[in-house]
């Protein structure tokens, strides 16, 4: 295997692991090409620990004297410490950790070696497929329909194959209207509200340039969006400022004379690189341990997370005015439409639909917004907040969507069909995983390295019985109404469960929720006898 | 008929307008104003069968009233509650908000404590049952629990006439080896002559939590009965060689007190004592703090940042961090090091009686129960020892100085531990927003008064009723369904973490009334509901098996299920259900009418709404229409598994009824 030139030491005897939560332990020390393996010597009740090398963001190794320490600081936020005896092991130790927890090959990684035996390789990959997606909305056949137009990744390499358009526009239209769109991204259907017939379409910035250049295909095609009813709004998740600067490099926005019955807002929202500096921040004020409140609260805030997270809900609650209240269609779109339209976008529909809130409606609506209309998890999952690498395409998107829908079910606790324990594991997953879902950039990508073929589907792992018991929320009771956040300062809180995961206090926290589990379970055996 | 036809009307004001505090919403009603509440009646103007929103503010819980500038559309008035309660109101005629202002200042404040809510309350109760209210509270059999008195320790009879301290109750506890004259020197060497006396008795360690106040040592003096009153306490603990001394205050306040005759304890003239400060600031720090807090969090389309720079500035979960801190310590040193600990600040009031009962909390589990909670967390540790109560939460027209949130203060600390420890807790978040609401509306005696000698002067047992038999007739409402006794067994002692990130700001106190900040569901609630069913369907399989055992059938397992089990919607809405409070934190049903008139009314705000091109097209979807509206439209799903409960404020409205019959 090529990972055996990394690896000069595979075993040492009588390390000793801490780790949160739990005492210290001695014993033995593994390195695999994907993992570190840990099993201590306790006769009774041994124990092993199994970590993905991708898991870990950064290490730091001290020696002193003959022997020496490494700190691996993992990408869900847990820190582990290993005392190595003898310092030629512990450097050969380090070094593999250290080159093996980053390789950029993504056919090396190991979803396309994880075989575990009571589970084969899927016929089906993934939940849904556009094809599906569109034959089980039957409200879709009269406007819509589906296009092939970019069978082969050539008009848009960043969108799946097929893709909902009006009836009314024809391929050829799409093919212009996607070169006057960045990347390709032409206005696509990523939502229909049954209620009224309204949807949201998702798209990237328009190319107008400096010298304000126009699309006909571009406006028939947004015009087509709105046939019979009086207009639309787009949400342009950019202030305007930047926008207006965007024309400078060639992009832009909707203007007014060419798009007269579009309204757009503004709503700036953080991305990219201070996004990802934010969670660095937050990361950091979370293991200070100087205890003191003020200091807390200052970092707290100068992380500006909370802000994001206020934004982001926010917005998406503009958006579900518009199209829930105001009864229009919606055009989201940023700067490639990639990161924060995906992520008001699904936000937007879990407020509205109430079948986007079961797990399984949660998991395909993940899967048709951020897998299928590509978010670049491959670049922005790369290193979480405590890798000291140079910044280069990361950002926490995903992650604060989440958190949102952690803040959702914070207030609405029995609205949402799966639980706290759901968005961590994601949360984990997408960082570091034994499944192909989170690989790559695209699905031009995925095909390449045949993806669906030879790796496994998170997704429908965890609509296994046992995993779906696991993840399901047991108080949930279907409502058909739209859960509105409230976006109050004061009703916000920080996601303790993520970012202080790894302290005593939510143990009980989460030893209260599995409580709860077992209460429920309880009273519906009762009722059943 | 309405209730309040039958009062005694002072006022009735037409065509008010209610403001809402953090969006341009507001309805319309009428005022009235009766010798105990101000009401507002919201006017139904859609459909006359369903019955409008109303408040119902009690005088005593109002703190301030202010008169607004005239505005076009009428004179502002604006009430703040000491529940934390806000209301705007908007007075068409500027002489109608000239009467209402000033016949509510009059009203505000009684100058007697005959005037007080508590002397004309009638809950509808005989004289034993309200003797039975009372005996809830039992100092000497709580004393006894703890294992007091003992070999070690013994009741005093010194302050039998209240001549030693005036302050202090009449039953004190004393080590054995105290003799009178030692108790009285030590007396006259201690602020307000509060002796070193027994609060809470660690029975396994034989270690005991002790409280007085500042000795008056100056620079140099001393106190030879003084320092063989702690030689003493230190010597009824074999565990221990030595005692803790906890002053409670910044060691700069304990330094300028020297200059005035007090100070602190001079750990070179007490043997074996050690000398510790924990830095909790006075009751003047906290009460601006607090009021800065209300600033910040009062602040309409308040920005995430401003939130937490404020929350920041305000310093107020600084001071509660401190409180937490402080009761660890003392938890520490009684519990892992078996140490007796004195606990004082300058009187030996606020701060340590706010340490000692958060202390005991922690020690003991007894007391994170309903009952134990009631008896020395509040009234022992409270109020018997402490005094100054009803000064420092402002009953009577007192000094604005001596107003301070000392209450509220350890009402959040216990929250926040709570929040810690989510399974060991008896009673809920609930339960401490009731005991808050009732300490400021002077509706029952527990909390009037300011000593126990003054207790017994306004014969407030014979005369009033108890909050603990009202909120032990409510238990069921006030339980934390996540309670595990195994739990407690299990952690009889709780170690919280004080790191900073573990403090919230409560939001369920702070905005109690601010219905649009609170969660849309209630697990808590979800949980009570389903737990009081399934006992229900427990009850009822049981009573029909011994029914069919009565008949001699024996079940078969595979036979028809006796009644198919009721679902939620179907239990709740049966009038079986016990009332459940229904506060706002627990999700409080909205009318349905007014769901579709505030929808209606949104409709027209967005119409004026206009996107333009120029610099800045931001809507604010934050606190203004969206928001607001927005949660009200989710008020349907609340109300589908909550029919019967509809009124607000139970407590209140009971309370109503009593008065009623009064003046009938």
């Amino acid at each position: 295997m090529e990972f055996a030139e990394h690896i000069k030491t595979a075993n040492v005897e009588d390390v000793v692991l801490r780790q949160p939560l739990q005492p210290p332990s001695r014993g033995t020390l593994c390195i695999t090409g994907h993992h570190l393996l840990f099993s201590d010597r306790e006769e009774s009740d041994s124990r092993q620990v199994l970590l993905l090398l991708r898991n870990i963001d950064a290490i730091e190794k001290r020696m002193s004297g003959s022997s020496g320490t490494i700190t691996m600081k993992c990408k869900d936020l847990r820190v582990l410490q290993l005392d190595i005896p003898g310092m030629e092991q512990c450097l050969n130790i380090a070094h593999s950790i250290e080159t093996l927890s980053c390789l950029d090959c993504v056919s090396a990684m190991y979803p396309f070696f994880y075989r575990p035996v009571d589970l084969s390789l899927p016929e089906q990959w993934g939940l849904s497929s556009p094809e599906m997606h569109y034959s089980q909305m039957k409200e879709l056949y009269e406007k819509w329909r589906l296009s092939t137009v970019n069978r082969d990744y050539s008009v848009c390499p960043s969108y799946p194959p097929a893709v909902i358009v009006p009836k009314s526009i024809d391929d050829d239209t799409l093919k212009k209207a996607a070169k006057f769109r960045q990347g390709g991204r032409f206005p696509v259907l990523c939502y229909y509200h049954k209620k009224n017939g309204m949807v949201i379409m998702r798209s990237s910035q328009p190319l107008l340039g400096a010298n304000r250049k126009r699309c006909k295909e571009d406006e028939l095609l947004l015009q087509a969006v709105i046939e019979g009813s009086d207009k639309g709004y787009i949400i342009d998740t950019r202030s305007m400022q930047q926008a207006q600067q965007a024309r400078m490099t060639g992009g832009g926005f909707e203007s007014k004379s060419f798009y007269d019955r579009w309204k757009r807002f503004h709503r700036q929202m953080e991305r990219g690189k201070a996004l990802q500096e934010s969670l660095i921040k937050l990361v950091e004020a979370c293991g200070d341990e100087s205890n003191n409140m003020d200091r807390w609260l200052s970092k707290l805030e100068n992380s500006k997370w909370l802000s994001h997270v206020q934004n982001a809900l926010s917005t998406a609650g503009l958006l579900v005015e518009c199209v829930e209240r105001d009864g229009h269609s919606v055009l989201v779109h940023g700067s490639e439409g990639t990161d924060c339209s995906l992520l008001i976008s699904t936000l937007a529909q879990l407020i509205m639909d109430p079948c986007c809130r079961t797990m399984e409606g949660f998991l395909g609506l993940l899967e048709r917004e951020w897998i299928q209309a590509r978010h670049p998890f491959q670049q922005r999952c790369a290193h979480s907040a405590y890798s000291h690498a140079r910044l280069q395409q990361e950002s926490p998107v995903f992650l604060l969507l989440l958190d949102c829908v952690w803040q959702l079910w914070r207030q609405f606790p029995l609205a949402l069909g799966f639980s706290e324990a759901l968005l961590l594991r994601l949360a984990t997953e997408v960082y570091a995983s034994d499944y192909g879902t989170f690989l790559c950039n695209s699905d031009q990508e995925r095909c390449a390295l045949e993806v669906k073929e030879r790796t496994h589907c998170l997704f429908r792992a965890l609509l296994r019985p046992t995993e779906r018991d696991y993840y399901s929320n047991p108080l949930y009771e279907r409502t058909e109404l739209a859960i509105w956040p409230s976006v109050h300062p004061q009703s916000l809180q920080l996601w303790k469960g993520y970012f202080l995961r790894w302290t005593q206090q939510v143990r009980h926290l989460e030893e209260a929720q599995e409580e709860i589990r077992n209460m429920v379970i309880e009273w519906g055996k009762l009722a059943r006898s | 008929q309405k209730y309040y036809h039958y009062v005694h009307l002072f006022l009735q004001v037409e065509q008010v307008r209610l403001l809402d505090r953090f969006s341009n919403k507001s309805v319309h009603g009428t005022l009235y104003l009766t010798a105990t509440h101000l009401i507002f009646v919201e006017s139904n103007s859609n459909n006359s069968a369903s019955a409008g929103h109303e408040v119902w503010i009690l005088h005593h819980h109002i703190a301030s009233v202010e008169k607004l500038s005239l505005t076009t559309s009428g004179c502002p008035l604006v009430i703040q509650c000491r529940n934390f309660r806000v209301v705007h109101f908007v007075i068409q005629r500027e002489r109608d908000c000239h009467d209402v202002y000033s016949s509510l200042l009059r009203l505000l404040r009684p100058v007697c404590y005959e005037e007080l809510y508590a002397f004309s309350y009638n809950p509808k109760q005989n004289d034993q049952q309200r003797e039975e209210g009372w005996q809830l509270i039992d100092l000497g059999a709580e004393f006894e629990r703890m294992g007091v008195p003992c070999d070690q320790w013994q009741l005093t009879d010194v302050n039998r006439d209240y001549k030693v301290c005036e302050t202090y109750p009449r039953d004190l506890y004393v080590p054995v080896t105290a003799s009178k004259p030692i108790i009285v020197g030590s007396s006259k060497f201690r602020s307000k002559g509060r002796f070193p006396v027994l609060t809470y008795f660690y029975q396994e360690k034989k270690a005991a939590v002790c409280r007085c106040s500042q000795p008056l040592s100056g620079f140099s003096a001393r106190c030879l009965e003084d320092e063989s009153m702690l030689q003493a306490i230190s010597k009824a603990n074999h565990n221990s060689r030595f005692l803790y001394v906890m002053d409670t205050r910044p060691k700069l306040n304990a330094l300028a007190n020297r200059a005035a005759g007090k100070g602190y304890e001079n750990e070179d003239n007490y043997s074996n004592i050690r000398f510790q400060f924990v830095g909790i600031e006075n009751i003047h720090v906290m009460r601006s703090s607090l009021q800065k807090l209300l600033e910040v969090t009062g602040t309409r389309s308040l920005s995430m940042s401003d939130y937490l720079v404020g929350l920041e500035s305000s310093g107020w979960l600084r001071h509660i961090k401190a409180i937490v801190d402080a009761a660890v310590f003392l938890t520490r040193a009684v519990t892992v090091e078996g140490a007796s600990v004195l606990v004082h600040c300058s009187d030996g009031w606020d701060r340590t009686a706010q340490v000692c009962a958060l202390g005991a909390l922690l020690m003991d589990p007894y007391y994170r129960t309903i009952k134990g909670f009631m008896v020395p967390a509040t009234d022992a540790s409270y109020y018997s020892i402490r005094g100054l109560y009803a000064l420092r939460c402002d009953q009577l027209d007192g000094d604005p100085k001596e107003v301070s949130p000392i209450f509220t203060q350890f009402l959040e600390c216990v929250w926040q531990l709570t929040e810690q420890f989510p399974q060991a807790f008896e009673f809920s978040e609930w339960f401490l927003l009731q005991i808050h609401e009732h300490v400021h509306s002077c509706q029952y005696g527990n909390f009037l008064g300011n000593n126990q000698r003054q207790r017994e002067e306004l014969q407030l047992r014979e005369r009033t009723h108890s909050l603990w038999a009202f909120l032990m007739s409510e238990k069921r409402n006030h339980l934390n369904p996540f309670y595990s006794p195994a739990y407690s067994e299990a952690h009889p002692v709780l170690e919280p973490s004080t790191l900073p990130y573990h403090f919230k700001f409560w939001r369920s106190m702070y905005h109690q009334f601010d219905r649009s900040m609170h969660p849309r569901q209630s697990i808590l609630k979800t949980i009570l509901t389903l737990k009081e069913n399934s006992r229900k369907a427990e009850s009822t399989l049981q009573a029909l098996e011994s029914r069919l055992q009565q008949l001699g059938v024996v079940p078969v397992a595979t036979s028809d299920p006796p009644a198919p089990p009721p679902t939620r919607d179907q239990l709740s809405n049966s009038h079986s259900l016990p009332p459940r409070p229904d506060s706002l934190i627990l999700g409080a049903p909205i009318n349905h009418k007014e769901v579709q008139r505030h929808e209606e009314e949104d409709e027209q705000e967005e119409v004026g709404e206009e996107a333009t091109e120029s610099t800045d097209t931001e809507r604010t979807v934050e606190g203004s229409s969206g928001t607001e509206s927005r949660k009200q439209s989710y008020g349907e799903l609340e109300g589908t598994y909550n029919s019967d409960l509809v009124k607000e404020e139970p407590a209140v409205v009971s309370l109503e009824f009593g008065v009623a019959r009064m003046t009938c």
